[in-house]
């Protein structure tokens, strides 16, 4: 057999891909529980960080470092104690106690008065109160943490009274220094939202694409449809357009949950956004399609979706901010479709951007594509060997 | 269009370092129907796929349908239906969505008046929404059959198509595959079954991979030179298991109460009869023409292979 040239990749008959695609479309229809993971995999995912959202920040374990004990530091500290946002579990004695408990989830903050803190207030050199917080749930960080201004305020202003005045004007006289641990960029609630979005679309267009071609092999139906003149392309075509249409549904979920429970405004251009999740959803499709022309089992498909998967969370800015990244893993990650959607989705959601301020992230999720799609096509295997 | 519809020459293929089909040549005149025989591993299976494009030979060459083996395997897909050992169809498509399938990749015209027809020759027009997956072995197999054939194929490559099926089924099979002979259609079909073996025109016979046997099937007792002894009487078996540890003696059959021994070495197996008769005076012995059913026995055993 001669090795596969372009033009005779390219050789494609409709009707033949509308063969491909209809059988496709059936068969998905009666692999009943895919289709319901597929369709419920949104609505779960969103419910379940809708839960985390929605949930008022309360009581969560503190534990307080003290190396000052003075009149003002006890007033924040019984302040601290009755207010409803934070409990104190323990006040540590050295930092590394506190540190420890901080690391083992004992305590979701480690808030730190330093030794002088009173003497240096007085004279106005705007001593530090230190917050290590555990961000890695950074919605409830970010709410703690807000809350704790408002006690560190409220509790020293009766303080500020008479000869101490002076410290009531202006800003603060003190400083809380807030270090986020575990989830530096400290990612809100709408930042996720749409974000899951491409999480979701790249979890399940890869894994059910994966398994296109390899279920095939294992059924040993692939030695049937070899032996038809159906080419390369037609098979690809075919058995990828009907999983856009579930990509479309997926997209529509998200957008309604997003809008009807998590009230996020949609600011940007919608037509950009259509545009981008399509060439999203068909370059995971491509991305899945070609691993089922690289693994030999449904077993092997699957490990390799995982292991796009993994970066796919880790290095495209959807868990760590990309800029903070090093450079090898910017680099994986710009070669990821995910890294560009999420930062078209979050543009286009949240800062109101339309198709030109896109284009740069647009056109390599295009290129993406299509390497995917050309790769894919020439690994594909005419024959049986 | 060339009057020779197969015409492959040196196919080799191994697997995993083994010479699996080892230098196959084959000839096959159009409207021929030729059976292809061998022993369970002997490469039947490897050699159609070589010949239909479903495998890369890794070396020689032909033309199929007057097409190159290496190079136009697209063109010879469109005209060949191939049949696969195992069922290959799509389980959780019905057998309608099936026949519908195939019709629609090859892109044939008046496709419903096809699929209904097929699934009326069939006799499964009132199951037609049944799951592929659900049909008994034998219907499943009936359905490959008519779904390779709904093309309207020139050559029939059939990998065991009956295997499974039962013996009406089969004898309408083999009508099918006469009428379509008579219209031009070539067969090459694969069996273990001796009764289908001498329905064929001719028979390639393979073993280890190599072809030990290409004739006319009448030819074929003439050329393999078996001769034969009827032993009848009692006991049975201690002739038979007697008969089965001599020299000379190739093949041992039950044919009910009788025992047909065979071998190629006419004085050798006489001995080794003579022998039997010695021990079991009661036995009775006759020399025998050995028949088709002998030496397809005799093939199928896989007696034929010389390496081993
Ligand atoms: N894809 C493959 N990879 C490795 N070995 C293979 C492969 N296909 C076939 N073989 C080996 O090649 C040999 C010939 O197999 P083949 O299926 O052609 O035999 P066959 O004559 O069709 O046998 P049967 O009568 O059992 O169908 C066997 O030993 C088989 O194990
Ligand atoms: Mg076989």
């Amino acid at each position: 057999m001669k090795a596969p040239t372009l033009p005779n990749l390219l050789d494609l008959s409709w009707a033949r891909v509308f063969a491909v695609f209809l059988k496709e479309l059936v068969q998905m229809r009666r692999d009943r529980p895919t289709f319901a993971i597929m369709i419920m995999m949104p609505i779960m995912q969103l419910v379940l960080f809708g839960f985390a959202i929605n949930t008022d920040p309360r009581h969560l374990p503190a534990v307080v470092e003290m190396r000052e004990d003075g009149p003002m530091t006890r007033a924040f500290l019984a302040s601290l104690s009755a207010s409803t946002f934070v409990d104190i579990v323990a006040i540590a004695r050295t930092s590394e106690e506190g540190e420890a408990m901080l690391r083992s989830g004992e305590a979701n903050f480690l808030i730190s008065i330093p030794e002088g803190f009173e003497r240096r207030l007085v004279r106005g050199e705007r001593p530090q109160i230190l917050i290590a917080a555990d961000a890695s749930d950074p919605v409830a960080a970010g709410g703690a943490l807000s809350a704790i201004e408002r006690v560190a305020q409220q509790a020293f202003a009766p303080e500020f009274e008479g000869s101490l005045s002076y410290l009531a004007q202006g800003q603060p006289p003190y400083e809380i220094v807030v270090h986020r641990r575990y989830n530096p960029a400290g990612v809100t609630a709408f930042n996720i939202v749409p974000a899951l979005l491409g999480v979701i679309l790249t979890m399940t267009m890869v894994m059910i694409t994966s398994i296109a071609l390899t279920r095939e092999t294992e059924r040993g139906t692939m030695e049937n449809l070899l032996a038809t003149p159906v080419r390369p392309l037609e098979v690809m075509i075919g058995k990828t357009t009907p999983y856009v249409g579930v990509g479309a549904i997926q997209v529509a979920i998200v957008l309604i949950v997003a809008t009807l429970l998590f009230k996020i405004p949609f600011t940007g251009s919608f037509l950009a956004f259509l545009i981008a999740v399509t060439l999203f959803i068909l370059a995971n499709l491509m991305l899945g399609y070609l691993i089922s022309t690289v693994a030999r089992t449904q077993m092997q498909a699957m490990q390799m979706t995982f292991f796009i998967f993994l970066p796919s969370i880790l290095l495209s800015g959807f868990m760590f901010p990309f800029a903070a990244m090093p450079v090898w893993a910017r680099a994986i990650g710009e070669a990821l479709p995910i890294t560009h959607f999420l930062r078209i989705v979050r543009e286009v959601v949240l800062k109101e951007a339309g198709l030109a301020d896109i284009a740069s992230d647009l056109w390599p999720l295009a290129l993406i594509l299509l390497v995917l799609g050309t790769l894919a096509l020439m690994r594909f295997r005419r024959t049986l060997d | 269009m060339s009057e020779t519809v197969i015409d492959v020459r040196g196919l080799t293929k191994s697997f995993g370092g083994r010479k699996v089909v080892d230098a196959f040549d084959l000839k096959v005149p159009r409207g021929a129907i030729y059976g292809f025989l061998g022993p369970n591993g002997s490469g039947k299976t490897t050699t159609i796929r070589m010949v239909c494009g479903l495998l890369k030979p890794e070396s020689g060459e032909g033309e199929v349908l007057g097409f190159n083996v290496l190079s136009e395997s697209l063109k010879i897909k469109e005209r060949v239906g191939y049949m696969t050992q195992k069922f290959s169809l799509y389980e959780d498509l019905s057998i309608r969505e099936n026949l519908e399938f195939i019709a629609r990749l090859y892109g044939l015209d008046r496709r419903n008046e096809r699929v209904d027809q097929a699934l009326e020759d069939l006799g499964l027009a009132e199951r037609q929404a049944q799951l592929a997956g659900k049909l008994s072995g034998g219907w499943k197999q009936r359905l490959a059959l008519a779904a390779c054939m709904i093309h309207e194929p020139e050559l029939l490559l059939l990998d065991e198509p009956t295997a499974g099926v039962d013996p009406k089924a089969r004898r309408d099979f083999w009508d099918a595959i006469r009428r379509y002979s008579a219209q031009g259609v070539t067969t090459l079909v694969s069996t273990h079954y001796m009764d289908e073996a001498v329905q064929c025109d001719s028979i390639a016979y393979i073993a280890y991979g190599k072809k030990l046997l290409d004739a006319p099937t009448a030819a074929i007792p003439q050329q393999i030179g078996l001769y034969g002894w009827r032993i009848a009487g009692r006991p049975l078996l201690e002739s038979q298991q007697m008969l089965e540890a001599s020299d000379g003696v190739d093949l041992v059959a039950r044919f009910g109460a009788e025992i047909h021994a065979c071998g190629k070495d006419a004085t050798a197996l006489e001995r080794a009869v003579r022998a039997v008769k010695q021990a079991q005076p009661h036995v009775e012995i006759a020399p025998i023409e050995a028949g088709f059913e002998e030496i397809f026995i005799y093939l199928m055993s896989g007696a034929l292979d010389n390496f081993q």
